[in-house]
C-alpha cells in the first residue's frame, strides 16, 4: 500500500503543493526535448533519403562543434568560423557521398550502416589529431547567443529560465519548421523521398542520385553544426558530447523515422517523461532513472505503433 | 497527332537503335547480338519466352545495364552505353515489371516526382518556397492534374499509393512518366496481373497516348491478343538472340517464332 501510495498520489500531490516546481521541470524537460529533437533531425534526414541510420550523426555533431571553436582559438572571428565551418561540412558531405556511398551503391542497407560506423571512427581520430582530446569551450558570447537567466514569479514561487534555452528552442523549431516545408512541397524534397523509396525508379525519372546525397549530408551537417552549438553551450564541446546523439534513438522511436515533426513531438515527449520522472518518481527508485526511462517509453511505444506517431505506414503485400 | 501507318513507319526516321548490343551475366547470356531501331511514333513490341532478354535489353536502352558490347543511337548520337540520367534527360521514360513507386506517397506527388527534370529554379527560391518557384509548382502541377484527369485517376490523386490496387498503381506509374514528356516510353508488362477490362482500359491509354501526344512506345507484353492489336511492328527475343522482326501478322506465322513458344517436334 505504501509503495502503490508513493506511486500514485505522491507525485500528483507534490505537483499541486508546489506548482512553480511542476512548471520549472516541464520547462526543462522541453528544452532538453528540443534538444534531443535537433540530434533526432540529423538521423532522419539521412534515414529518408537513403533509408540507411547514419551512426556518424553524434561524431558530425562534435565535429562540426570543435572545428568551429577549434578556429576561433587559431584567432579566426567567430562568423567568419562559422561559414568556415559550415564550408567544411559541405566538403565532408562531398567526401562521404563520393568515397563512401557511391561505391556502395546498391548493396544492403546493413553494408551502408557499418560504412557509417567506419565513418565515426575516422572523423573521431580526425578530430583528436586536429584539436586535441580535451573539452573546449563553446564562443557563445561571440556568437551573440545570450547568457544568463529570466526569474519568472508565478503561482508565489520562482521560475527560473535559461536565456540560451530560449534560443536553442526558437532556433531548433525554425530549422525543423524550414525543413518541413522543404520536404513536403518542393521539387527537391520530393527528389529526396523518392530517393528514399526507390532507386530505381527515382533514376528513371532522371534523378541524380549523387546530388541528391550530397544535399542531404549536408543538411544532416548544418543540423549537427547547430546542434553542436546549443549543447556545446550548456555544457561544453568534447567527445562526450558523442554519446548523447544515442539518446536520439529513442526519439526517433518515438516520432518515426521518417517524420520532421514526429522528431520533434517525439524530443518534447521524452524530454518531459524523463524530467519529470526524474523529479517525482526518481526518488523512489534511486537516482539514475533518467538514464533509462526514455528507453521504457521507446518501448512501450514500439508495441502499440512501429511505426512511430507520424512515421509513414508502408503497407507490404504478401 | 494522328498515328502513323505502316507505311509512313516503315519510311520513317529512326529515334533509337542499338547495334549489336552483348551483355552477359557471369556465364549467362543474357542478350547476345542483338540489333534493332524503334522508329518515331510507332508502337514497337518486344516479344519473346521468359529469360529471352527483353527486360534485360529496356535495362540497357534506359541506362540501368552497360552493355559490354555494342552500340546505343539514340536521336543520332551514338554512344557504347547510356546513363539513366542521360537518357531520362534526352526523353525516355519507364514503367517497371514489377511496378517502382514511391510507396510513401501519394498519387499526385508521384506523378509530381515525374515533373523533377522539368523544374529549374534553384534550391534557396524552393527553400523559401517563395515568388517564382511559387509560380513554378503551380505550372506544373497543373500539367499533372491534366495527366490525371487523362487517366482517370482523379479518385485516388490523394491517396497513397501503397493503398491502391494493382491495376491501378500500374497506372499511376504509367502517369509518372508521362509527366516527364517522353519521346520515348519503355512499357515493362504494362499488362501484367491485369483482368480483361483493365487490360482493356491499359490498351486504350496506350493507344491514346500513340495518338495525342505522337510519344514513341517501346513495350514488352506476353499477352499476344494485345501484342497483335497494339504494335506496329514486332521483334522476338528467345535466348538473348533476336529470331524474328516485322509487322505482327508476319510474326503470327514465322515457323521460329512459333518454334520458340511451343517447342519443335523431333
Amino acid at each position: 500500500m505504501d509503495l502503490l501510495y508513493k506511486i500514485f498520489i505522491d507525485p500528483p500531490v507534490q505537483m499541486g503543493a508546489a506548482p512553480d516546481l511542476l512548471v520549472q521541470a516541464l520547462w526543462e524537460g522541453c528544452v532538453s526535448g528540443v534538444l534531443y529533437a535537433l540530434i533526432a533531425l540529423g538521423f532522419v534526414l539521412i534515414f529518408k533519403a537513403s533509408g540507411v541510420f547514419n551512426f556518424a550523426q553524434g561524431i558530425m555533431v562534435v565535429f562540426a562543434a570543435l572545428t568551429l571553436v577549434g578556429l576561433n582559438g587559431h584567432g579566426v572571428p567567430a562568423f567568419l568560423a562559422l561559414a568556415i565551418t559550415l564550408g567544411v561540412m559541405f566538403v565532408l558531405a562531398l567526401a562521404v557521398e563520393r568515397v563512401v556511398l557511391r561505391p556502395l551503391v546498391n548493396q544492403p542497407e546493413i553494408i551502408l550502416f557499418m560504412a557509417t560506423f567506419g565513418l565515426t571512427y575516422f572523423l573521431i581520430g580526425l578530430g583528436e589529431l586536429i584539436f586535441g582530446g580535451e573539452p573546449k569551450v563553446m564562443i557563445s558570447d561571440q556568437l551573440w547567443l545570450p547568457g544568463g537567466a529570466y526569474r519568472i514569479e508565478i503561482f508565489g514561487g520562482f521560475v527560473q529560465l535559461q536565456k540560451i534555452d530560449i534560443a536553442a528552442a526558437v532556433i531548433a523549431l525554425l530549422l525543423v519548421a524550414a525543413l518541413a516545408v522543404f520536404f513536403q512541397r518542393t521539387r527537391i524534397g520530393r527528389a529526396l523521398r523518392a530517393v528514399a523509396d526507390s532507386h530505381m525508379a527515382a533514376l528513371s525519372v532522371g534523378i541524380s542520385l549523387e546530388q541528391i546525397w550530397v544535399i542531404v549530408w549536408f543538411a544532416a551537417g548544418i543540423v549537427a553544426l547547430a546542434t553542436g552549438i546549443m549543447w556545446g553551450a550548456r555544457s561544453n564541446v568534447s567527445f562526450a558530447l558523442e554519446i548523447i546523439a544515442l539518446k536520439a534513438l529513442p526519439v526517433l522511436i518515438l516520432g518515426g523515422f521518417t517524420s520532421i515533426p514526429g522528431a520533434i513531438v517525439g524530443g518534447v515527449i521524452i524530454g518531459v517523461g524523463e524530467k519529470l520522472g526524474e523529479f517525482y518518481w526518481g526518488p523512489l527508485l534511486g537516482s539514475g532513472i533518467e538514464s533509462w526511462l526514455a528507453y521504457v517509453i521507446a518501448l512501450v511505444f514500439l508495441l502499440f505503433r512501429p511505426q512511430g506517431l507520424f512515421g509513414e505506414r508502408i503497407i507490404e503485400r504478401v | 497527332m494522328r498515328a502513323p501507318t505502316g507505311q509512313e513507319i516503315a519510311a520513317g526516321e529512326i529515334l533509337l537503335s542499338v547495334d549489336n548490343i552483348s551483355l552477359s551475366f557471369g556465364g549467362v547470356k543474357a542478350v547476345s547480338g542483338v540489333s534493332l531501331d524503334i522508329r518515331k511514333g510507332e508502337i514497337r513490341a518486344i516479344i519473346g519466352p521468359n529469360g529471352a532478354g527483353k527486360t534485360t535489353l529496356l535495362n540497357i536502352i534506359n541506362g540501368f545495364y552497360h552493355p559490354q558490347q555494342g552500340r546505343i543511337t539514340f536521336k543520332g548520337k551514338s554512344r557504347s552505353r547510356m546513363r539513366p540520367y542521360e537518357a531520362a534527360r534526352g526523353g525516355i521514360a519507364r514503367t517497371f515489371q514489377n511496378v517502382a513507386l514511391f510507396k510513401g506517397m501519394t498519387a499526385l506527388d508521384n506523378i509530381m516526382v515525374g515533373r523533377t527534370l522539368k523544374m529549374h529554379r534553384g534550391f534557396v527560391w524552393q527553400l523559401l518556397r517563395f515568388g517564382p518557384a511559387l509560380a513554378e509548382e503551380v505550372a506544373h502541377r497543373r500539367v499533372v492534374e491534366e495527366i490525371i484527369d487523362f487517366l482517370k485517376l482523379q479518385q485516388v490523386r490523394k491517396i497513397q499509393v501503397g493503398k491502391l490496387p494493382y491495376g491501378l498503381q500500374k497506372r499511376v506509374e504509367l502517369g509518372r512518366a508521362l509527366a516527364m514528356e517522353p519521346e520515348l516510353l519503355l512499357l515493362d508488362e504494362p499488362m501484367a496481373g491485369m483482368n480483361l477490362e483493365e487490360k482493356e482500359d491499359m490498351s486504350r491509354y496506350i493507344l491514346d497516348v500513340n495518338d495525342h501526344f505522337g510519344t514513341t512506345i517501346a513495350l514488352i507484353e506476353h499477352d499476344m491478343g494485345v501484342v497483335m492489336d497494339l504494335s506496329d511492328r514486332v521483334v522476338v527475343l528467345d535466348h538473348g538472340i533476336k529470331i524474328a522482326d516485322g509487322a505482327p501478322s508476319d510474326i503470327k506465322n514465322d515457323q521460329a517464332v512459333i518454334a520458340a513458344y511451343l517447342g519443335v517436334a523431333h
